[in-house]
């Protein structure tokens, strides 16, 4: 008996919808929220789908509250996600740090919109980027991601759930509001075509268990509560069983591990795409991430077709910039232009990479609105005449 | 004699608490709560917040979480709801609970889910130099508040009983048997129970005060009233007492079997086997 191939699922999908379901795909059995537009359709879909599929779905009283209680699902070895906007961001970040330092777990939906403050609650901005690497006070290392169409929400939901497995960290996925809301037809991979990534378990018995021990990769295993492994979790800097400790030593370690960790999996925590740039004849390169990305993308279209060489790079993981392509990008262009819905948070960024190499324009739109691929293209024309 | 041993993280004493901290003298009380209930340790998560009390998860040998200032109860939600099968017990003090997590501890009631929630109240921040907190009587003196505080202070019971609490108890650090029996019942209580414990902060409330230590047990001592003795006394007997005791108990549908309904109602629907 053949096994008939099963016919590709496509549905049309809204951006924070295809978020949801990516999430259930990638194990995600637990959700706890709290409503704030643009992502209130996020916790919408998972307080249906939850029980649907044994999973856990609870609003919380406010938005620490959603960000404390996933941690606390995590610890019991679910795979937790919340999903919030700009306000409910800034109030999530002590919980983060927290996160961050007791090397939790986690996904959180950040579905950027106009701020600062309540700024446009339903327009879609791209200014929470330096926050989602610096929001959290102190020193440490920061995943996230910027999705740019309604299958891309949906593979690095997944790819999310699987770096914060594998890296023991919180992962913020900054969809703006355009891509939230928008609704594409996509083909939802079959669960076989998905790779999903666990975090590391104790192979040890409990007494030689250490949960923030050394290994090769910076990661320690991490035992889930209520299996037999016993021990401490605090957001006090700690030594390799947990306790707390202040000592130079210690604390300097913990902080380099934490750290290193993220470094040693940048070649696979780095996702970025490329348009026009393989061609020899680029000059003019564009930095953009995103729904600003789209229009890039019509805009070197446009330019290309007036005999103007420009080219794209859209990186796809924010944190940790991407420094090799943006360098590579430095030393064969004459011009680089940074392209978002902020006074340019990520040009900050790339000027830093090209240190000078070449020169670096911006391209901002403030106004609650995308950024016509006009727009960009007149900046194009601009500099191609100088 | 009693194995405390058995239950802590020797390799963590000698504890921070100062000489005549009540937080021992609750701790070994919550020990012995859950030797008498008979939990295997594997089975126990303890979620803290921060200050003297919430150190306490450091030093007990179970699952334990010692998280960010005022939100306990928000992770215990989480783990609660993520894995019914563990008692999980939050402990947390009076700034923790009522002020900076003020909110989660009325939802928490509100929903009524299944936490112990033991309050150290020691009517200070002691953590941090003594500063006044929700709980500091009217008139006291705080690092905050050194001309005497003009604060009325809060009512942890009344305020979890209005809130939904289905299991409402104050003990001290004085009236250990009974601290005992009370931590016990909460923690046997399926439902949102409180246990709000008077305890002593000799270094930074006493003190500036001008209270020793033996006169902040004696307070404890002279100036609650236990409710079974609270029957047999006059208003006027009553009055400035504070009620010890088991508050308030009542019936009421815990959260996360209802909640556990609702799935399986919701996979039946889909045709889920599993």
């Amino acid at each position: 008996m053949s096994v008939q191939p099963k016919p590709p699922v496509v549905k049309l999908l809204q951006g924070n919808e295809a978020c949801a379901e990516a999430a259930i795909a990638a194990g995600c059995r637990f959700f706890g929220g709290y409503p704030i537009s643009p992502s209130s359709e996020i916790a919408e879909h998972m307080s249906v789908r939850m029980p649907q599929v044994g999973g856990r779905f609870i609003q919380m009283e406010d938005e620490i509250a959603a960000m404390g209680c996933i941690l606390g699902a995590a610890m019991t070895g679910a795979k937790a996600m919340t999903a919030t906007s700009g306000p409910g961001y800034s109030l999530k970040q002590e919980n983060i740090g927290y996160a961050i330092m007791a090397e939790i777990p986690c996904v959180i939906v950040n579905v950027m919109r106009g701020g600062p403050s309540t700024g446009l609650p339903t327009m879609p901005a791209q200014a929470d980027v330096m926050q989602a690497r610096w929001g959290t006070h102190g020193d440490h290392p920061a995943v996230a991601l910027v999705p740019a169409s309604v299958r891309e929400v949906y593979d690095e939901t997944i790819r999310a759930f699987n770096i914060s497995e594998r890296y023991r960290i919180p992962v913020t996925l900054l969809v703006d509001e355009i891509i939230a809301h928008m609704r594409e037809r996509i083909v939802i991979p079959d669960q076989s075509e998905i790779t999903l990534w666990e975090r590391p378990r104790p192979t040890v018995p409990p007494d030689q268990y250490l949960p923030y021990g050394e290994t090769p990769s910076g990661v320690p295993p991490m035992a889930d509560f209520g299996t037999g492994y016993r021990y401490h979790v605090t957001g006090l800097y700690h030594d390799a069983r947990g306790l707390p400790k202040d000592s130079p030593d210690i604390v300097d370690a913990l902080q380099r591990r934490l750290m290193r960790k993220i470094e040693m999996g940048l070649h696979e925590i780095q996702k970025y795409e490329q348009l026009s740039l393989a061609l020899k004849d680029a000059r003019l390169g564009i930095v953009a991430y995103g729904s600003s990305a789209r229009s890039a993308k019509a805009a070197v279209r446009l330019a290309r077709a007036k005999g103007i060489p420009v080219g794209l790079l859209r990186p796809v993981t924010i944190w940790p910039f991407p420094e090799g392509p943006v360098e590579d990008l430095a030393k064969r262009m004459r011009h680089i232009l940074v392209v978002e819905m902020n006074l340019g948070q990520v040009a900050l960024e790339v000027e830093r990479v090209v240190h000078g190499l070449c020169p670096v324009h911006r391209v901002n739109r403030v106004t609650g609105e995308p950024i016509p691929p006009e727009q960009i293209l007149e900046k194009i024309e601009e500099l191609a005449r100088s | 004699m009693f194995d405390y041993d058995k239950y802590l993280r020797l390799e963590m004493f000698p504890h921070i608490w100062c000489p005549g901290c009540g937080c021992g003298i609750v701790m070994k009380s919550l020990i012995r709560a859950i030797d008498r209930l008979g939990l295997q340790k594997d089975d126990v998560c303890m979620v803290s917040g921060i200050g003297c009390s919430s150190r306490l998860t450091g030093y007990v040998d179970f699952n334990t979480l010692h998280t960010t200032h005022g939100r306990p109860i928000a992770f215990a939600t989480g783990v609660k709801l993520a894995k019914p099968s563990l008692s999980v017990i939050v402990v947390t003090g009076d700034g923790d609970a009522l002020a900076i997590g003020g909110n989660h501890f009325i939802h928490a009631a509100r929903r009524n889910m299944d936490l112990t929630v033991l309050l150290f109240n020691n009517a200070t921040y002691g953590m941090t130099g003594g500063q006044l907190a929700p709980t500091t009587p009217t008139g006291k003196v705080a690092s905050t508040a050194r001309q005497g505080s003009i604060d009325p202070p809060f009512d942890a019971c009344r305020l979890a009983t209005a809130a939904g609490a289905t299991y409402v108890a104050r003990g001290t650090s004085y009236h250990t048997q009974q601290l005992d029996r009370l931590i016990e019942g909460g923690i046997k209580h399926k439902g949102f129970a409180l246990v709000e414990i008077l305890e002593n902060c000799n270094t930074y409330y006493g003190r500036p005060n001008k209270i020793g230590l033996l006169d902040l047990l004696q307070w404890e001592k002279g100036n609650t009233v236990n409710t079974k003795a609270a029957e047999r006394m006059t208003p006027e007997q009553l009055e400035g007492k504070i009620l010890t005791g088991l508050l308030h108990e009542s019936d009421r549908q815990e959260y996360v079997a209802q909640y556990e309904n609702l799935v399986t109602r919701a996979r039946a629907k889909t045709g889920a086997t599993a």
